[in-house]
């Protein structure tokens, strides 16, 4: 590969136990006119799938200077059809080229027959779905040459046929598949909203010593038919105060975990989307001395 | 969880069936907290399959996007995701059928140069994400012996594009999307063929020279030198090969010389 020949001094790949941002090509000459100090980068892989120009030299510059996260929204993984093994292919590609220090997907489907919906699509929690989930990440794993990390869903209906909750079904899979997760505070918060449940139970229950990487993202605010709350898992805001409010409370438990902050849609300006990853920090460097405190 | 073998299953042909027809029941077996079907809940995700494709058609048809207005291009990309819904999860792959599509729309007759529009941006798109290339030294071309020069072909840069379109389709794009503020007239009695390179990260588009598309199309199908101008200058009385092929050097149309 052309990559490799040609590759410049690059950053440690490995992500730090701070707060990163997802890269948005507008904010990139921002990022490297100041220097941004910040923990790592985050990107869609499938914006970096074309075969060269503008994409690739962005994402290879920030790459010399910061650790990077390659984080899947299209394999797939809960389909009821065989992966793609096209889409695999190019994951893998871009694992090598790239060199990311954490790499996730989503527990969704987005693919059927040979249609691409473009969402992440919900999967029932019942054993025929386990199974094809974990054979799916087994694939995964094994084309990629590398653990892959997890991320619990934002939902906005359940499945009558589900079988099991949301946190055993993930157990199982890490369990059967080495995988790990990458947890999403505010999928928990939308979707315990969403469900009527308590996300401080489900964060107490989840399997936190699998976790990788955290997800904050912005919601945005529904009712449903019934006048219920609905939040919808949107990218196009600050986080929540009630998403903070859980996030401190996993981390001060659990000690600081790299953390993401999600902003894809009325992205803001780059300054804006810093000073939510700064929040972050203050928060995870809490944590760590709390941690730290409570070790000794 | 009181799932039991009477619980409806739902596969994910129902549920990809019923994303897209927006008049299709939402399918029995997805609830709500109440146990309930709910379908507020399951628009969010017909809203966000159909809202998520249209905005990325918005991005990669921005001067279709400004000649229809924001109310009509969402109209038409609605009724185009329904018809070609995406085959790969890559979006920057998606939309190589939109100006066929426009083309055989209806309600879009009166429009015919909208298809030339949204087929320029089309390619411009293609060349943002072709494989890097160095484009030829000019110089080189300067290196071959007079004797030999006539004989030479070229091979195409990647991301080099020849467009021929019976519209003004050079003054259509840059008026709606790369220099909104000119007050370019537009004639559409006049037609345009327009060049689209990228010598190195940014995509140039610029307006070929009067017989320029017959003579590039002939180099790209890998006629020689010689035979492209021929071909140029026995359709297009006007055909300037010096000025051409400058114009083509100075834009990195080619990547490599190749002597006979």
């Amino acid at each position: 590969m052309v990559a490799q020949e040609t590759r410049p001094h690059r950053i440690d790949a490995a992500i730090p136990a701070r707060a990163g941002a997802g890269l948005k090509a507008e904010h990139v000459n921002d990022i490297l006119q100041t220097d941004a100090d910040i923990g790592f980068f985050e990107v869609h892989a499938e914006n970096y799938m074309g075969a060269g120009g503008m994409p690739h030299r962005q994402l290879e510059t920030i790459r010399e200077k910061y650790p990077l996260s390659l984080h899947g929204v299209g394999l797939s993984i809960g389909g009821e059809m065989p992966l793609d093994k096209d889409h695999l292919q190019r994951l893998a590609i871009l694992n090598r080229r790239y060199e990311p220090g954490l790499f996730s997907e989503h527990l969704a489907w987005s693919t059927h027959d040979t249609t691409y919906f473009n969402d992440l699509l919900p999967v029932p929690y019942d054993k025929a779905t386990l199974d094809r989930v974990c054979e799916h990440i087994d694939e995964v794993q094994t084309v990629v040459g590398r653990k892959m990390l997890l991320e619990n869903p934002s939902t906005y209906v359940a499945f009558e046929q589900s079988t099991m909750s949301e946190l055993e079904f993930l157990r199982e899979i890490t369990r059967r598949t080495g995988c790990g997760l990458l947890l999403d505070v505010n999928n928990v918060h939308v979707s315990c909203t969403n469900h009527e449940r308590s996300a401080e139970d489900y964060l107490a229950a989840f399997p936190i010593g699998d976790v990788g990487e955290i997800h904050l993202g912005g919601h945005a605010p529904d009712i449903d038919d019934a006048g219920r709350p609905l939040l919808i898992d949107a990218h196009d805001r600050e986080v929540d105060e009630a998403v903070w409010t859980l996030y401190e409370t996993v981390i001060r438990q659990n000690g600081p975990i790299p953390t993401l902050i999600e902003w894809d849609n009325d992205v803001p300006a780059w300054q804006v989307l810093l000073s939510e990853a700064k929040a972050a920090d203050t928060l995870l460097s809490q944590a760590a001395a709390t941690h730290l405190k409570r070790a000794v | 969880m009181n799932a039991s073998e009477f619980s409806p299953r739902v596969s994910a042909d129902t549920f990809g069936r019923a994303l897209w027809d927006p008049a299709a029941e939402t399918p029995t077996g997805l609830v709500g907290p109440d146990g309930k079907t709910a379908p507020k809940r399951f628009n969010v995700y017909r809203n966000n399959v159909v809202a998520s494709l249209s905005e990325a058609l918005e991005q990669s048809f921005p001067a279709v996007g400004r000649l229809l207005g924001e109310d009509y291009f969402k109209a038409l990309a609605r009724a185009f995701v329904a018809e070609h819904p995406p085959r790969s999860p890559v979006l920057m792959w998606y939309g190589a059928e939109f100006g066929g599509f426009i083309e055989r729309f209806p309600p879009l007759q009166a429009y015919p140069y909208l298809a030339d529009v949204a087929r320029v941006e089309w390619a411009w798109l293609e060349a943002y994400h072709s494989a890097d290339a160095l484009p030829l030294d000019p110089a080189e071309i300067g290196a071959v012996a007079p004797d030999e020069i006539g004989n030479i072909r070229f091979e195409k840069h990647p991301a080099s594009c020849v467009f021929r379109s019976e519209w003004p389709i050079w003054d259509l794009v840059r008026a709606n999307r790369f220099d909104p503020d000119a007050n370019i007239e537009i004639d559409l009695e006049k037609p345009q063929s327009v060049l689209i390179t990228r010598p190195e990260l940014e995509v140039e588009l610029m307006l070929l020279r009067p017989g320029g598309d017959v003579f590039l199309s002939a180099l790209f199908d890998g006629g020689t030198l010689a035979e492209a101008a021929a071909a140029a200058s026995s359709q297009v009385e006007e055909f300037s090969l010096s000025d051409t092929l400058s114009d083509c050097l100075a834009n990195g149309v080619f990547t490599t010389l190749v002597k006979a």
